[in-house]
């Protein structure tokens, strides 16, 4: 099978840096955007960015958490 | 009641009985025909109470529609529709047949004006989803379906319990808003809920939907929860309980799913996770938020039913269902990996697709409502569905990693079925008027705003950015998660294992005492009646004598004093 263009790191390479160039407009772009906040907390710049990005991490961590006391070997049950 | 010869659910659960016998060509003309028709039918037919009767001295309405019944009736449809389309391929000749009844069953719920219409389908829909899992032919399916099952009979149980209650309480059965009063108003929410997979029964969707064939979950994952949606909705709208048990499983589903290594069980706990914002926008209860819930109960079963679509084609190719064995099928499945992505992005409400007309509804009628903290929860759970379900599900299954695995994409009809609903989810999302026009109330709405689009893109991207960041953190283990399932799968039969051993060993106990206490007893009385015991002994005359003056005397004076 020949190979993929994503399969060459330079290709990969340029997807991540279009990709923060794509965050830095979307951070940029707020100075000329009209948001109409209806909470104070929207009034704060950038809060869909970094309140997204921060709420993911709490999740990820809650969720490591939980794992430690949750997480089973997936035969855990076995054929019963 | 000729109108019930056009019930669209009588209509596609009937047809269960000719497809079971039909083979070949005439089968598949039958599975495609059948829930086109109910589609037809629940286009046309009269917004009216259509069918009336008598039952147990109760008068019962088996057929009405209104908008609300009308575009679940729809919804159901389409998914029968397509779901019939993906399994044509499906060896198991039950599986389609049940899942029609399935659907025409859950159709028949949403059609009901009554409780006792709603009870009979409610218990239907439990067999017909039983069978699909049952047409699975695992092991492992039919244990799974018999903890579905005993899980579905306990919510008809308590259904069955409020419904009767109900109806001595209030002297009618017909199904309207409840005031949630009386005990049997809360037993029927509870029975409402099970099905839900509210807490603290959750675990069945994720417990059993997975173990269903590669297309039998695409039919278990729309039917059963969303007709509950709907039961909600038409009984406990604005119940302010139901805002809190959605947002429960809002987070659960998403903490879960990320938890979770087998790609369609991550894709059950997004179930749970999706209902969970319908309930909390029936919870909410403004017409905004109703319609939102149902708007988004709609377009969740079509992205839902394209991701199980494109989880069951690689299952379907490869046999392999946990993540931590997939990767990198994007070279040799390229439809399916499309067909992932677009409704990978439906489900995170990205702009132009079907989530992000249906979703921002109800986190707008909780900024409309002035109810801060459910609407920043909503906000911090629309960036978690992205990385539970937008991201993962797609990178684990069909980049990360090269698994070395080749397949290649499925069967026409299989992608003809993917390439239906992810048009549907596109269209809805290009063109939200035609689904707003279904919609029961009359809340104008619009989700194009450029503010809202741009913070939606801003919140999705860092979304994504805190995935690749923290990737590490979400390393793949061959692992599943305890839910409260263990209760019952392990504690109680530990308990009753233990609770077996204690009694075996009290019975012996009790056993060896009783012997013990018999054989002393018998020896005590061998001894009476052996030389020197009491009955055996010469005793003196005088003793005699002082013993019979005694009993003389006794005898005296109870003659004396009576």
């Amino acid at each position: 099978m020949k190979s993929h263009w994503l399969d060459d790191p330079a290709n990969v390479r340029k997807l991540w840096r279009a990709f923060v160039a794509v965050l830095g407009l979307l951070v940029v772009a707020e100075f000329v955007m009209d948001l109409h906040p209806r909470f104070g907390i929207e009034r704060v710049f950038a809060f869909y960015a970094w309140f997204g990005f921060l709420a993911c991490a709490v999740m990820i961590a809650l969720a490591k958490l939980l794992g430690v006391v949750l997480k089973r070997p997936d035969d855990y049950y076995g054929d019963e | 009641m000729a109108w019930l010869l056009m019930h669209p659910g009588l209509v596609l659960a009937g047809s269960a009985v000719l497809i079971a016998c039909l083979r070949g060509r005439l089968r598949t003309v039958a599975i495609l025909v059948a829930p086109s028709t109910a589609i037809l039918l629940s286009l046309q037919l009269p917004a009216a109470v259509l069918a009336e009767g008598v039952f147990l001295e109760r008068e019962i309405v088996p057929m009405r529609l209104d908008a609300l019944s009308r575009l679940f009736a729809i919804i159901f449809g389409l998914m029968a529709l397509g779901g019939g389309l993906f399994a044509l391929r499906q060896p198991s000749r039950i599986e389609v047949p049940a899942a029609y009844l399935y659907a025409g069953s859950a159709i028949g719920v949403v059609l009901a004006g009554d409780l006792i219409t709603v009870f009979v389908f409610w218990e239907l829909m439990a067999i017909g989803s039983t069978l699909v899992l049952w047409s699975s032919g695992t092991r492992a399916a039919y244990r799974a379906s018999l903890r579905y099952l005993k899980i579905h009979l306990l919510g008809g149980v308590l259904l069955f319990a409020g419904i009767t209650g109900y109806a001595a309480d209030a002297g009618t059965v017909r199904f309207e808003s409840f005031a949630l009063e009386s005990p049997a108003e809360w037993l029927i929410l509870a029975g409402f809920l099970v099905n839900a997979g509210a807490p603290p029964l959750s675990a069945w969707v994720g417990d059993a939907y997975p173990e269903a064939s590669w297309s039998g979950t695409v039919f278990l994952s729309a039917f059963t929860t969303k007709t509950a949606v709907y039961a909600l909705m038409r009984g406990f709208a604005g119940t302010d309980l139901l805002v809190w048990i959605g947002l429960f499983m809002v987070f659960y589903g998403i903490i879960y799913a990320l938890l979770e290594n087998d790609m369609r069980r991550i894709l059950a706990y997004s179930i749970v996770n999706q209902v969970g914002f319908m309930v909390t926008g029936i919870g909410i209860g403004t017409e905004l938020a109703l319609n939102g819930a149902a708007a988004h109960a709609f377009t969740h079963i079509v992205y839902k039913a394209l991701l199980l679509m494109a989880a069951g084609s690689v299952l379907y190719a490869t046999g392999v269902r946990r993540c931590s064995d997939l990767g990198g099928l994007f070279r040799s499945m390229p439809v399916t990996t499309c067909c992932g992505i677009i409704g990978a992005l439906a489900i995170s409400a990205f702009p132009l697709t079907s989530g992000f007309v249906s979703k921002s509804m109800i986190s707008e009628a909780a900024a409309d409502s002035g109810l801060a903290v459910v609407w920043i929860l909503l906000v911090a759970a629309s960036a978690g569905v992205f990385l539970h379900a937008g991201i993962k599900f797609p990178w684990f299954v069909f980049f990360q990693k090269d698994s070395g695995l080749r397949p290649s994409d499925p069967p026409t009809s299989m992608r003809a079925a993917m390439y239906l609903f992810a048009f549907l989810c596109l269209a809805i999302g290009i063109f939200p008027a035609a689904l707003y026009r279904l919609l029961p109330y009359s809340a104008a709405y619009e989700p194009y705003t450029a503010a809202h689009v741009f913070t939606q893109l801003q919140l999705l991207a860092f979304a994504g950015l805190a995935f690749f960041v923290l990737l590490p953190a979400l390393k793949r283990t061959r692992t599943i998660s305890l839910d409260t399932d263990w209760l019952y799968r392990r504690l109680l039969v530990a308990v009753a294992a233990r609770g077996h051993a204690a009694f075996r060993y009290g019975a012996a106990y009790a056993r060896a005492i009783q012997q013990q206490v018999c054989r002393r007893a018998e020896a005590f009385v061998l001894r009476q009646r052996s030389p020197g015991g009491a009955l055996n002994r010469s005793e003196s005359t005088a003793g005699m004598g002082v013993w019979m003056m005694l009993m003389l005397l006794g005898h005296l004076m109870l003659y004396l004093f009576t």
